[in-house]
């Protein structure tokens, strides 16, 4: 038997570890940050936070339930051509039925039908998800160039734009959305027996199904979530632009996936928390602002972006080898 | 020739977890060596190590006086040692020469020569007795010859060492005495033979030497086991004395709580119909593929039946999902603990609380104060070694996973309890714990069912025992007239019919 101070010892270095696997992505995050106000012109004045702000906004609000898309074992490709999809069913709806309640109604709900149908595919039927949202990527993007006919809609109602312009206490009100949604799907994923089933799957969809977890039904609920929240960040960005564009979302899926594996989602699934999604939003977001303001030209921001992503996966490589 | 191989002072550390200390022994050529020892002993680790799937933190290990350090695994293979893990390394869709000479496909410029390839395997195949086509894809054999598989790919290398784990787990009676000839045969030729396992009678039947691993710390190697006695290794091996693991005791039974009739589905192939008693163990025998754990699952709900009728305490259950039979308040600890048992990652808490947490949680909200409680209970309660309830449950030993899955079906209100292979890959220690579990929730008046295919358990735990061959139920024994002669004899495929 070890001894009473070297099981001290080891107790002591699995809080560090603990410590680092839950904030270190946090950590790097604040020392970026830190690195930008300070070499960044104009990085930390009130305008540019806001700008920050809005930028993450889309990867924000949709990394929310793509976080538990991962976290359940599975990936969802549709969300960027579905924020096309209900900008332009939001739009078309305004210009016809002149209700701002019920265009964006209708738009959130074009992005649960196609978010149910993926659900239903995938968890029902059984087909990977991978090839089921590649397909869904297209087919939703079709939808959305059909409906419009290849032309933007604008959008005619001065309360629809507002959604995208309004203003609560100073800050605007997409990134109180997307602030609602950190904390709520925070809760979802961290506070109910919704949440945990959801990494139970993600962490081994047998034990779970054999522990009596509704398996197809929680994949189902997540991939609706997913399709309705891509909904609504596709009404917000149409109200952002005044207009509904087929063309809106553009390679968002990527961009949203590749943020929630910056914070340490775990593609495999199991393992992922709402602070992850954030941070490595954040961190995303910051990174790009920063090149922007420092007038990087755009052909090198690629490369970089690039680079921190393999640089954030190489990190968790080496956290998991160090647990095992 | 001979080879020697020789661990010296190999030490290795994980977070929270001293694997291995100071471990050092020779194993010498000509010689069967068992590696014995509890799950958590340090086994896995060493054998991990011998294959250069992990670095030691200090000591090494050489091979005929030549130091190994591995960084990797083909280096390992490189210098000669293979490890045969209980769990293949095939690719199953591949065929069976492709996977022998897997990472050395006989070419020229590139382009695989077929002709030379097949001409080799076949050799490579009847070294060991085993005439398979080489085209045959791996995943349609049975497990032995796979493994047969898996020794022809590693001899191919010029395996020196070769380190078996378990390899006996998954076979039948007849595959075991072929695997065991030819592991004689390839002692013979002067290789360093490690064989791990738990069972002691293949120790005996096997091996001429063991070593016995506690806590990760080297606790004696017998260089002859002429002298030796199962009761003297054992008592090594959990630091204590164990007379009887078994230690059955009769508890009186009542009504019937589970009535089982004429259910079949798929594995089966007859409708089968069984029922047991509040307060009894009931045994299922038999040999791998005779439908014992098809039937389970079948109860269970983890497969549809296709018809049948499954009754607890009279009322009858229409089971359709594991769910269905859980609210019923039968449960199941599955044969494959890290397949369908364990969520690998989370914690000790949340497996525990998998299934149970919807009684905390009327509205869907976690409560973490009762998860916490419950899991501490059930912690307490089964004896679960881990250094918190936070822990990842991957990183205890198999008695403690299997006594988290105990636990969380402990929070349940349950009637009926399916056990399936609970105590495979446990070690003594913890084996005779899982029985005096079982012991008590028997007495509780839950009715037990428990598949195992270790006869010396099921006729020293049960109350009676039923026998399944070839997907139907062919024998019932009470606890009295049962023994392993008659069991094993109605087990056995009869030659020529069925």
């Amino acid at each position: 038997m070890p001894g009473a101070d070297a099981s001290a010892r080891f107790a002591r270095a699995n809080r560090v570890r603990q410590l680092w696997d839950s904030a270190g992505m946090l950590v790097l995050f604040l020392l970026m940050f830190g690195a930008c106000a300070v070499f960044v012109p104009n990085f930390s004045g009130h305008r540019n936070m806001q700008a920050l702000a809005l930028q993450i906004m889309p990867v924000g609000i949709i990394g929310c339930t793509m976080l538990f898309c991962l976290a359940a074992g599975d990936f969802d490709l549709s969300v960027g051509s579905v924020v096309a999809l209900s900008g332009v069913v939001g739009a078309l709806v305004d210009q016809h039925a002149h209700s701002v309640a019920l265009s964006i109604a209708c738009g959130i709900l074009a992005g649960g039908l196609v978010g149910l149908f993926n659900g239903v595919v995938i968890a029902w039927i059984g087909i990977n998800a991978l090839i089921a949202t590649l397909a869904t990527m297209q087919i939703a993007r079709g939808l959305a160039l059909i409906l419009c006919n290849g032309q933007s809609v604008p959008v005619p109602d001065e309360k629809f734009i507002e959604l995208g312009t309004a203003t609560i206490a100073g800050i605007e009100l997409p990134i109180w959305i997307m602030l609602g949604c950190f904390v709520f799907f925070g809760f979802l994923l961290h506070r109910t027996v919704l949440g945990r089933n959801t990494l139970a799957i993600g962490g081994n969809r047998e034990a779970a199904k054999l522990a009596g977890i509704a398996v197809t039904r929680t994949k189902i609920i997540i991939f609706t979530m997913q399709g309705l929240i891509a909904g609504l960040a596709g009404i917000i960005e149409s109200a952002q632009m005044n207009l509904g564009s087929p063309t809106a979302g553009d390679k968002l899926e990527l961009a949203v996936i590749s943020a929630c594996v910056l914070g340490g989602v775990s593609l495999t699934g199991g393992i992922g928390t709402i602070l992850a999604v954030i941070v490595g939003a954040l961190i995303m977001g910051t990174v790009q602002d920063a090149m922007s303001l420092k007038d990087v030209p755009s052909f090198y921001q690629y490369v970089i972006s690039g680079s921190i992503l393999l640089a954030a996966v190489l990190l968790d490589r080496i956290k998991q080898r160090q647990t095992r | 020739m001979s080879h020697t191989l020789r661990i010296d002072g190999v030490s290795k550390s994980f977070p929270g977890v001293r694997a291995l200390q100071d471990v050092s022994f020779d194993v010498l050529g000509g010689n069967i060596h068992a590696l014995l020892g509890e799950n958590g002993a340090g086994k896995s680790t060493l054998l991990k190590i011998l294959a250069g799937a992990y670095q030691p933190d200090s000591g090494h290990v050489s091979l005929d006086g030549q130091a190994c350090n591995f960084g990797s695994t083909s280096q390992a293979l490189a210098a000669g040692i293979a490890v045969i893990y209980q769990e293949l390394h095939l690719v199953p869709e591949m065929s069976v020469a492709e996977n022998i000479f897997i990472g050395r496909l006989p070419a020229t410029a590139g382009c695989v020569k077929r002709g030379r390839l097949f001409d080799a395997t076949r050799e490579a195949l009847a070294a060991l007795g085993e005439e398979i086509h080489p085209r045959t894809k791996v995943g349609s054999l049975p497990i032995a010859q796979q493994q047969m598989i898996e020794i022809a790919k590693a001899l191919g290398r010029g395996a020196k060492v070769l380190a078996f784990d378990e390899p006996t787990s998954s076979l039948s009676s007849r595959e075991v005495d072929r695997l065991f000839s030819i592991i004689r045969q390839l002692r013979d030729q002067g290789r360093v033979i490690l064989y791990v396992t738990h069972r002691m009678e293949e120790v005996f039947r096997l091996c001429e030497a063991a070593t016995v691993l506690r806590d990760g710390r080297h606790v004696c190697t017998f260089d002859s086991l002429k002298n030796v006695t199962t009761d003297e290794i054992v008592q090594r091996m959990v630091g204590r004395s164990i007379t009887n693991i078994y230690n059955y005791s009769s508890r009186p039974t009542g009504d019937t709580t589970l009535q089982v009739r004429d259910i079949f589905g798929p594995g089966l192939s007859e409708p089968a119909s069984l029922s047991v008693a509040k307060g009894e163990i009931l045994g299922i025998f038999g040999l791998v593929g005779a439908g014992r754990t098809e039937l389970l699952k079948l109860i269970y709900g983890g497969r549809r039946a296709k018809q049948g009728r499954v009754s607890v305490l009279g009322r009858e259950a229409r089971i359709r999902s594991p769910r269905d039979a859980i609210a019923a308040g039968i449960v199941l600890c599955p044969e494959d603990r890290k397949k369908e048992g364990i969520v690998p990652i989370r914690s000790v808490q949340e497996n525990i609380n998998l299934s149970c947490r919807r009684h905390f949680s009327p509205l869907g909200l976690i409560n973490s104060r009762r998860e916490r409680e419950n899991a501490r209970t059930f912690v307490g309660r089964l004896n679960v070694k881990t250094p918190s309830l936070n822990q990842p449950v991957m990183n205890l030993s198999g008695g403690n996973q299997q006594k988290v899955i105990l636990g969380r079906w402990l929070g349940e209100k349950v009637r009926v309890m399916l056990l399936d292979e609970p105590t495979r890959g446990i070690d003594v220690g913890a084996k005779s714990e899982i029985y005096s579990i079982i012991y008590n929730l028997a007495s509780s008046g839950i009715g037990v069912l428990v598949v195992s295919s270790e006869l010396p358990e099921l006729l020293g735990i049960c109350d009676r025992i039923l026998v399944m061959r070839q997907g139907r139920i062919v024998a019932e024994m009470p606890r009295a007239t049962a023994t392993s002669e008659n069991v094993l004899q109605a087990a056995l495929p009869v030659a020529g019919g069925e």
